[in-house]
């Protein structure tokens, strides 16, 4: 037997329960060790140092997760070379990969000693929640100090902000700044568009158009793997960006008053995206599918469009060559001011226990400088800023940077939908799985997320 | 006073205290912390506040939490239930047959085990895919209309998660029936064929009451497992698709590294030791009683 009867049994176990108990009622509240933050005193511009050269011997340490190919790259690249330029400053680089960074960022920076600089992740329930505990430095003084404010687009800035208590995001403090960007847009392949006698489409009606014709031409018209829940919120966040203003979807995705899910655009997008699934233009089973065997089967020629974001380009880039190409997702009419889902790759902040903002901060700007968008250029990187002034071959690569350029320099990046609040990925990704797979009418899944968006937004004030 | 030479005396007390003092601090502690914690709302970073029940009875009425306790009771089906079925007939076929290789027929049954769930899940994933190896048996034996993606369909995501357990845990209570049954006395078979009782009322007669504390064992481990399942829902659907295979271990692990609601996910976790607790409980209760 796994638990032998003795006679002192319940005894045993009463006593242990009480004692039990008893920890959990003499022990201190959770969260009452960790000393209060340091109120970030420097807020004027005259304050902040730049002169890193200056700053005497100093050790940064660094939490990254730039661990992969070209981004390892380049983070190796510019460290060794801050490390030569300022020899006085030593840095102590620890990176992990997204998910292990996530979960361990949490206790290291309620800890004592928190590393200096870290890249934490833009969201509510990341970057908000530290903002909040006030863990994190307000970098508006070194923004202005080295400029950072004019080189960076503000659409671009604005996924750093935060209001000091951490409750609206977009807007307020700096807590950060990006070294590459994100966008969201279309890749196509582009023999499979010339086989079926087009060309990559310049309004949404020709995209629609061209989705209809490939059907019609035996191939895969859009690739999708849903398994992993949220790949179908760039595809929706696509779809909605030809329905709703864009002033509309800002105000929803960050999760501020004064916006609606159930207003007749959204139902129009809702109904837009059921349509295809009608229509057929995804593969049978697209929710059984994974992320990465979707993106895969496009790489190997499955598929005449794919929604996705830049970060696939590297990869895809391989698989497919010059047959890759990449574009925004046009717009009712050909010169339409572009909108699409984007942003930034996680932003680096400073915390507020580092002894060393000053070195932190001349750190932070040093990887993200002009010098430095080039490196991200040359090895195969978006650089966030400059964007328009770098020089890539044609083909993908270009088409990417074009693209990102023209976004950002329209105001057309929207938000990731799934900031709106803490729970939304969840949200969004479950409510889009019923009702890409017709277990919820387009009215059931705008209900869902307006009452996830309206509790959230009603108490957050 | 009047003990009797031999019997332990308060000092055994003393012999006990290393072991208790690892037990406590690495399991006892830590049970306690997270009691307390279940009492606070809290995110992790700043100063809890007193909840006091509020987390337990947020528990209660939130839907899609009900739903997923609602699930890991499908999935006791499909890790308990199923597998002791499947044990016992395998079990008492190996121990009876007394195949040639029958070291070979318990290392294939257990392999299972062996390997990480993590891996299993990945393999399996791919099993269950649009394009993958399932689809395409079905395809080759005609049954084009059942074939699926089988992992993001409503109705057939929980079961299809439910078999790679059932395919997982088999293996270990085979192998823990067949040890129970190579105990059985032989003598009992030959009383019960003399009575004239065929394959099956020996089965039913002889085999099963004597295993009956290695069934408490095997359904002990199995329930355990499907009631704390995390990693392959992690690895497979995430919960999905919509909430169908959310289970309370993901929940868990989702609120207090996902959205910072430690407090919550330590309530959820505490509910669902007094769970596993209270059937394990029942179980050997059960299962004692049958041999009393």
């Amino acid at each position: 037997m796994i638990m032998g009867r003795s006679p002192r049994g319940p005894r045993t176990f009463a006593v242990l329960a009480a004692g039990v108990l008893a920890l959990a009622a003499t022990a201190c509240a959770p969260g009452s060790s960790a000393p209060p933050a340091p109120s970030p005193a420097k807020t004027a511009a005259s304050a902040v140092r730049t002169d890193a050269a200056s700053l005497g011997d100093v050790t940064l340490t660094v939490w990254d997760q730039e661990v992969r190919g070209g981004q390892a790259a380049q983070m190796k690249q510019l460290n060794a070379a801050f490390e030569a330029k300022y020899p006085n400053i030593k840095l102590k680089r620890v990176s992990r990969s997204f998910d292990d960074l996530n979960t361990t960022l949490r206790l290291a920076l309620s800890g004592n000693e928190p590393p200096d600089v870290v890249e934490a992740n833009n969201g509510r329930s990341s970057m908000g929640q530290f903002v909040k505990a006030g863990q994190l430095l307000p970098l508006d003084a070194y923004a202005e100090a080295y400029g950072w404010k004019t080189r960076y687009p503000d659409t671009v800035l604005r996924y750093s902000r935060y209001s000091a208590d951490g409750k609206v995001f977009g807007e307020g403090n700096l807590y950060g700044l990006p070294q590459v960007g994100e966008v969201v847009g279309v890749f196509y392949n582009r023999a499979k568009l010339t086989k079926l006698g087009l060309e990559p489409p310049k309004t949404w009606a020709d995209f629609q158009a061209a989705l209809e014709k490939a059907k019609a031409g035996g191939e895969v018209p859009m690739q999708l793997g849903n398994l992993d829940k949220w790949p179908a919120i760039h595809v929706f966040g696509t779809v909605q960006g030809r329905h709703v203003p864009a002033e509309q979807i800002s105000t929803l995705a960050f999760g501020r008053k004064g916006a609606s899910w159930t207003t007749p655009e959204n139902v129009k997008a809702a109904e837009e995206l059921v349509g295809w699934v009608d229509k057929g233009y995804f593969e049978p089973g697209f929710n059984g599918q994974g992320y990465d065997p979707a993106w895969q089967a496009f790489g190997k020629g499955k598929g005449v469009f794919l929604i996705a974001g830049t970060w696939l380009l590297a990869d895809l880039e391989k698989a497919l060559g010059k047959d890759l190409g990449f574009m925004l997702p046009p717009g009712a009419a050909a010169g339409a001011p572009p909108v699409t889902t984007g942003g930034t790759g996680l932003p680096f902040a400073i915390t507020a226990k580092s002894p060393h903002p000053d070195a932190a901060a001349a750190y932070i700007d040093f990887i993200t400088n002009a010098d430095a968008m080039k490196v991200l250029t040359s090895t195969g990187n978006l650089p966030v800023a400059d964007t328009a002034q770098q020089s890539v071959q044609a083909g993908p690569q270009q088409d990417v940077f074009t693209a990102f350029g023209a976004a950002t320099k329209d105001d057309g990046l929207v938000p990731y939908l799934d900031y709106a609040t803490p729970t939304f990925a969840d949200t969004l990704g479950a409510a889009l799985q019923d009702l890409l797979a017709k277990k919820a009418t387009p009215k059931e899944f705008l209900d869902t997320l307006e009452k996830d968006y309206k509790t959230f937004a009603e108490s957050n004030g | 006073m009047g003990r009797p030479p031999g019997e332990p005396g308060r000092v055994a007390y003393l012999y006990l205290l290393p072991a208790f003092v690892v037990y406590a601090v690495f399991l006892l502690y830590p049970i306690g912390r997270a009691v307390q914690i279940s009492l606070y709302d809290w995110d992790g970073l700043t100063l809890g506040r007193w909840a006091g029940l509020d987390n337990y009875t947020a528990i209660l009425s939130d839907e899609r939490l009900r739903a997923g306790f609602g699930h890991a009771l499908v999935l006791i089906v499909f890790y308990a239930v199923i597998p002791l079925a499947i044990g016992l007939t395998l079990a008492a076929i190996l121990n009876h047959a007394k195949v040639r290789g029958l070291g070979f027929f318990r290392t294939v049954v257990f392999l299972p085990q062996v390997v990480a769930m993590v891996v299993v899940a990945v393999a399996w994933r791919r099993v269950y895919a649009p394009d993958g190896t399932l689809n395409a048996l079905l395809g080759a034996l005609g049954l084009d209309g059942l074939t699926r993606g089988w992992l993001g369909d409503h109705t057939f995501a929980l079961p299809a998660v439910g078999v790679v357990g059932t395919w997982f845990e088999s293996g270990l209570v085979t192998v823990l029936l067949l040890a129970g049954m190579s105990r059985v006395p032989m003598e009992l078979y030959e009383a019960a064929r003399l009575d004239g009782a065929g394959a099956v009322r020996e089965f039913f007669a002889v085999t099963l009451p004597s295993v009956r504390g290695e069934i408490a064992v095997a359904l002990t481990l199995t329930v355990i497992a499907a009631l704390r399942t995390f990693d392959l829902v992690y690895v497979t659907t995430r919960g999905g698709p919509g909430d169908s295979t959310s289970v309370p271990s993901f929940e868990v692990y989702h609120r207090a590294f996902g959205l910072g609601q430690v407090g919550s996910a330590a309530a959820i976790g505490v509910t669902l030791t007094v769970v596993i607790f209270a059937i394990s409980f029942a179980i050997n209760r059960l299962a004692d009683k049958g041999t009393t």
